[in-house]
């Protein structure tokens, strides 16, 4: 198994005029491998797709693509990159069908291949009997497959998807997550996606961690959990920062304060919990024990909540 | 047919990469412009029933005052003046409603898919505007017809002709269109520069009134708009279609000053050769602003 990388990125940096958006980022895809980008939007994970999708133009760092120079072998990184975009592609005045030959004739494939490959796309996706109608008469979910199946029918050795559940209801992101295991499975194909659901980078075979466009955490999902140092205590208190500084000074240890609550990191929490609600009963009005969560690795590489606002896709931590 | 497919799908997998074919995605660029013209109808209306009200209010209302020539006796009636400027401004529109769509492309994100395809930009441009260009050819061509009222006796070698210098100029206008609307965020905007550019633009080519003699005495705003309508590329377009349609017509004299025809036809292929080559130039740059 002597396999060039999928991507190679080293000391990858891009600016948006004076903002930075990707700060020396270096790291390593495998191919075959399902790999998730996970970041809270603004973290940088956006500007790397647009990099790595070509549509944007390097600027600082080098990127190889499959043994290809991003830099001067856009070409050749186009045709065997499959791109499913977060916002839409599809020309919705046409029907799936000829969405699917525009897409085939832009990579260079006509005639009978052509018709065998879109036929079956649609077929593997479930599309088969839709493939005459206009895009604009399909639901959400109908329309992300025809956008799997465009990404899909030149048989891309890497398939790159931006946020590709959203919009997705749980049951369309169980068959996207099929559809991808599959790919990579029978066809070895990689598959890179970016996304800011914990529960999605989950399911990745590994995850890098973006936040403010450094990477500050790489590996599988499992090794990443083992590395916080065990369970979580959330407490729920009207002062918390000045619990958080009795907390520290009586136990020697280093809390964390977080959109109002106290936050410990601590091998067998339940032992904790007893101690902390003996030693500040009137304190404390409530407390909450979880296992460690992606969210707890992140707050635990960077000091921040992954979500800094609250928002009803974030994971409520420690309550697992 | 499934395995079949499949096995397609692994060899395809196996080879090292698919040859790019730029020809093939300008074809099929240029068809999708098509069906898209064809299933929004109400492009058609606009594009063809304004120059048609034009020239018949504008035949109307001006040709009792419409005087060519110094003398008044010979020349040709508005209605016939304005008939090929009428035609321009199908062009004209039809390569504004062409072009307004790369906007809506890049805005409904059809155009992101397009950006990141093996294949040079020029090979999406080309397909764009020669799209455009072939609609807007195929109107000029139904409102040609209407000439037929006026008297214009037309030939096969004259149709060719037209037909040929209706493709540089649909060419040229579809590229400054789309030079124009490749940055635009905003079909809102583009209409902007529709009404402080192109109308004024396509107002100073004669299309719609002959430009002032140049004469000892003139007053120096009839020598300027002299001078804008010489320098207005489109101005030869129109005086080529001019003299093209009216070859026959014994009896309608032209303009006297109309350019001479071989002129015409060299300032009309350098003005699609530029306008062409600077919207391949503007597309080929990748930045940020490829996405909304």
């Amino acid at each position: 198994m002597n396999q060039p990388p999928a991507i190679q990125v080293s000391r990858l940096t891009y600016h948006y005029g004076r903002r930075r958006a990707l700060d020396d980022l270096s790291l390593s895809v495998a191919q075959g491998e399902i790999f998730a980008f996970l970041g809270p939007n603004g973290g940088g994970k956006t500007t790397l797709f647009r990099l790595l999708s070509t549509l944007i133009p390097l600027q600082q760092g080098e990127v190889q693509i499959l043994s290809h120079d991003l830099r001067c072998a856009s070409d050749a990184v186009r045709s065997l990159i499959g791109v499913v975009f977060q916002a839409p592609s599809l020309d919705k005045k046409l029907s799936v069908a000829e969405n699917l030959r525009h897409q085939g004739h832009l990579y260079g494939l006509s005639g009978d291949n052509l018709r065998v490959r879109s036929a079956h796309m649609l077929d593997r996706l479930g599309l088969a009997d839709r493939s005459r109608d206009r895009v604009e008469t399909l639901s959400g979910g109908l329309r992300r497959r025809v956008e799997l199946a465009k990404g899909m029918l030149h048989s891309p050795r890497l398939l790159l998807l931006d946020e590709p559940s959203t919009g997705l209801d749980p049951a369309a992101r169980s068959d996207l997550w099929n559809y991808l295991r599959s790919v990579r499975d029978q066809q070895g194909v990689t598959v890179v996606l970016t996304t800011h659901l914990l529960e999605e980078a989950e399911k990745a075979d590994r995850i890098a961690i973006l936040h403010e466009g450094q990477r500050v955490a790489l590996d599988t999902p499992d090794a990443l959990r083992a590395t916080v140092g065990g369970d979580s205590i959330t407490i729920q208190t009207a002062e918390p920062a000045r619990l958080a500084a009795d907390i520290a000074e009586r136990f020697n240890v280093e809390p964390l304060v977080l959109d109002g609550s106290v936050r410990l990191e601590q091998a067998a929490g339940h032992e904790w919990i007893v101690r902390l609600v003996e030693a500040f009963p009137q304190q404390i009005e409530s407390v909450t024990l979880g296992k460690p969560t992606l969210e707890d690795v992140f707050i635990a590489r960077t000091g921040h909540r992954f979500w800094q606002e609250p928002s009803p896709d974030a994971l409520p931590s420690g309550t697992r | 047919m499934a395995q079949l497919a499949i096995e397609n799908a692994r060899t395809a997998a196996a080879a090292p990469a698919i040859a790019p074919r730029p020809w093939l995605a300008a074809a099929s660029l240029t068809q999708r412009e098509w069906v898209r013209f064809i299933r929004q109808r109400n492009r058609v209306v606009g594009a063809i029933g304004q120059p048609i009200i034009f020239w018949l209010l504008f035949g109307a209302g001006l040709g009792p005052t419409f005087r060519l020539g110094v003398d008044g006796a010979a020349g040709m009636s508005y209605r016939e003046y304005f008939f090929p400027g009428s035609l321009i401004l199908i062009l004209l529109f039809t390569a504004i409603f062409a072009t307004i769509s790369v906007i809506e492309d890049r805005r409904e994100g059809f155009l992101q898919s397009v950006l990141v395809a093996p294949i040079p930009r020029w090979s999406m441009v080309l397909g764009k505007v020669v799209g455009g260009s072939m609609i807007a050819i195929v109107e000029g061509l139904l409102f040609l017809a209407l000439g037929l009222t006026l008297g214009i006796q037309f030939s096969v070698p004259m149709l060719l002709a037209i037909v040929l210098l209706l493709a540089l100029i649909s060419l040229a206008l579809t590229s400054l269109g789309f030079l124009i609307a490749w940055r635009m965020d905003s079909t809102q905007g583009f209409h902007a520069i529709m009404s402080v550019f192109l109308m004024p633009m396509w107002l100073l080519s004669g299309a719609f009134f002959p430009p002032p003699p140049m004469e000892p005495g003139m007053s120096w705003i009839s020598w300027g708009l002299s001078l804008a309508m010489q320098l207005n590329p489109l101005t030869y377009g129109v005086a080529a279609l001019r003299r093209l349609l009216y070859l026959n017509v014994a009896d309608a004299q032209l303009p006297l000053d109309t350019p001479q025809l071989a002129t015409c036809w060299i300032v009309t292929l350098v003005f699609a050769a530029v306008m062409f080559l600077m919207a391949c130039k503007i597309a080929d740059q990748r930045t940020t602003g490829d996405m909304l």
